[in-house]
């Protein structure tokens, strides 16, 4: 058998197909773009190397610091109110509740759906005049607080936030239910005998055995943020004046419509260590915490 | 140890007493449950029906009911007029195509990788599983760069391309999990009956491994299906245009006719929806193994 399987030709018939395409499409772009980040070039003819200075114009660009700022509150408010809530749901599922495949069907639906559907249909929610939102606080006589909630500098930023949040509770709901599933019952059998209330299981035993489910939940929750796009992109472009503009909007932007290949592959190099950093820090962080 | 007996003691009197407590809190809890499958639903309720609606409805009393007049003509503005229908054609092509080969090539590679024995398998391993962490953000420029250089921007080609890369490293961490559970036993007794290696991958091998190939096909659907930065980078013909970057062109055409877009929205779900009704413990599955198992 060993023979067989140490069949050089057969290993590289094997591999050969997605190797190349593995290479052409990941592995060579990574380089590439590491490579013209140290250029200024706009896409056409030949580019002068600059060396860092891409990177330390980034520094000081006020719409780049923005970016990553809006990004990092895509960020926070994932850990903030996306996963305790999606934790909850999952807690209160996974004890067994009735209607239970009902509801675990119902809270993963948005998740499947194409954020650009989510985007346009969010789009239709804020609408100034004839959105539900709106509409809405009309009718609790909230009409001082309506507003063009993606027009207005103060609210475009968290209005593209909701919409993240709403579609992907499901989806961390889901990990951590199916997580808990996998736990033994004798575990929870135990503490019922011993006289745990629900709540007392959950905090001492359930949440505690989730961890290595929390800390995948909580990696994609971030880097998930970090490179949020297709919302951005179909509500508000980044707008207005920059008030949602994220990252990866802004890459877009800056490569396609300035043509500032150069600077845009500077951002997206940062983007790229910017998530590799994350996924250590958050390893480090759950592997400390055992 | 004292203590710890007289909390028991005292938590076991608290359930004993509970009941009645226990029933108002789990009528609130099922309210709760409730209320949140609302949020959910909602919005997904209010498109469908404002897809068949006029604006004189959607913006005049009868936002929230039930269409008084059912206009299908909406589906056929959005699907004829607004080329909804041509850019559900072309991700059919660009989705199914990257499902296939997809499927094949990571197969291939899954084999190799578990199975054969080479000296580069551990840094190959590692290199497939890279992947995984890198955004598409790094691939966006160079690819772009590459696909002018050979003249493929708008083509299904552009896309497809990009879509099988960034779909294999998952696919094979999906199947490599699958794989490593099937007795080697199969393939050695095989291998004495005379069978050669693609024998037995293809014969032995292939048709194992079916259930990882619908998780696996389920993933990359949903990926293919729902891809917007790629899509809007490398086409801006309509002839090559996916759902997402065309449902972009329909909203810019049709601004204020709500109904049409709904109606373009909602073609652009439904095979989702079809797929995730029929085989909704299937899909379920496959979102949480490939983020597990990353």
């Amino acid at each position: 058998m060993e023979k067989v399987w140490g069949d050089k030709k057969a290993i590289l018939f094997f591999l050969f197909p997605s190797f190349v395409i593995l290479a052409l499409i990941i592995i060579t772009p990574i380089m590439m773009s590491s490579y013209y980040s140290l250029l200024d070039w706009d896409g056409f003819g030949k580019g002068t190397f600059i060396g860092l200075n891409n990177y330390i114009r980034l520094f000081k660009d006020p719409a780049f610091i923005k970016s990553v700022r809006n990004s990092l509150v895509f960020a926070f408010a994932s850990i903030a109110i996306q996963l305790p809530i999606s934790l909850l749901l999952a807690l209160v599922l996974a004890k067994g509740v009735k209607y239970e495949r009902f509801f675990v069907t119902v809270y993963f639906i948005p998740v499947i759906i194409s954020t650009v559907v989510i985007g346009q249909l969010w789009m239709k929610i804020y609408h100034p005049e004839y959105g539900l939102l709106n509409m809405f606080l009309k009718t609790v006589g909230l009409e001082s607080v309506t507003r063009e909630w993606l027009g207005d500098t103060k609210t475009a930023l968290i209005a593209s936030v909701v919409p993240v949040l709403w579609q992907y509770i499901g989806y961390h709901m889901l990990l951590l239910y199916a997580g808990i599933k996998s736990i033994s019952t004798d575990v929870f059998e135990a503490a019922k005998i011993d006289g745990a209330t629900w709540g007392k299981t959950c905090i001492h035993i359930t949440i505690p055995m989730l961890k290595p489910i929390l800390k995948v939940s909580f990696t994609f929750a971030v880097v998930g943020a970090l490179k949020v796009f297709d919302l951005v992109y179909v509500l508000t472009r980044g707008g207005p004046a920059r008030a949602s503009e994220v990252t990866s909007t802004l890459m877009v932007e800056t490569i396609f419509k300035s043509n500032s290949y150069g600077y845009g592959s500077a951002m997206a190099v940062f983007v790229v260590v910017e998530c590799l950093v994350l996924y250590l820090v958050i390893g480090k962080l759950f592997k400390e915490e055992v | 140890m004292k203590a710890n007996l007289l909390m028991g003691a005292e938590d076991s009197i608290k359930t004993t007493t509970e009941p009645p407590k226990q029933k108002v809190s789990s009528g609130i809890m099922y309210s709760l449950l409730f209320v949140w499958a609302a949020i959910q639903i909602f919005p997904i309720y209010w498109l469908v029906t404002f897809s068949l609606k006029g604006n004189s409805e959607i913006f005049g009393g009868n936002a929230l009911g039930l269409p008084k007049e059912w206009l299908w003509g909406n589906y056929t503005k959005a699907i004829v007029n607004g080329n909804v229908g041509r850019y559900f054609i072309n991700s059919v092509i660009v989705t199914g195509a990257t499902i296939l080969i997809t499927v094949i090539v990571s197969l291939m590679a899954t084999y190799a990788l578990t199975r054969m024995i080479f000296k580069l398998k551990k840094p190959m391993n590692t290199l497939y599983m890279l992947g995984l962490t890198v955004p598409i953000h790094s691939a966006l420029l160079p690819v772009f760069i590459m696909l002018r250089n050979f003249k493929l921007v708008n083509s299904y080609t552009a896309l497809i391309l990009p879509y099988v890369a960034f779909a294999i490293p998952m696919a094979v961490m999906i199947f490599a999990g699958f794989m490593t559970s099937i007795p080697i036993e199969l393939e050695e007794s095989a291998c004495l009956d005379g069978c050669s290696i693609y024998q037995v991958f293809f014969k032995i091998i292939v048709p194992l491994m079916k259930p990882a190939v619908a998780t696996v096909a389920i993933f990359t659907f949903l990926q293919a299906w729902n891809e917007l930065m790629f899509a809007v980078v490398f086409i801006s013909d309509t002839k090559y245009k996916t759902l997402t970057v065309g449902i972009q062109s329909l909203a810019g055409q049709y601004t204020i006719d709500w109904g049409a877009i709904g109606a373009g929205l909602v073609v652009a779900t439904i095979p989702t929806l079809i797929i995730y009704i029929f085989m909704s413990r299937k899909v379920q599955d496959s979102l949480v193994m490939g983020a597990v198992k990353g």
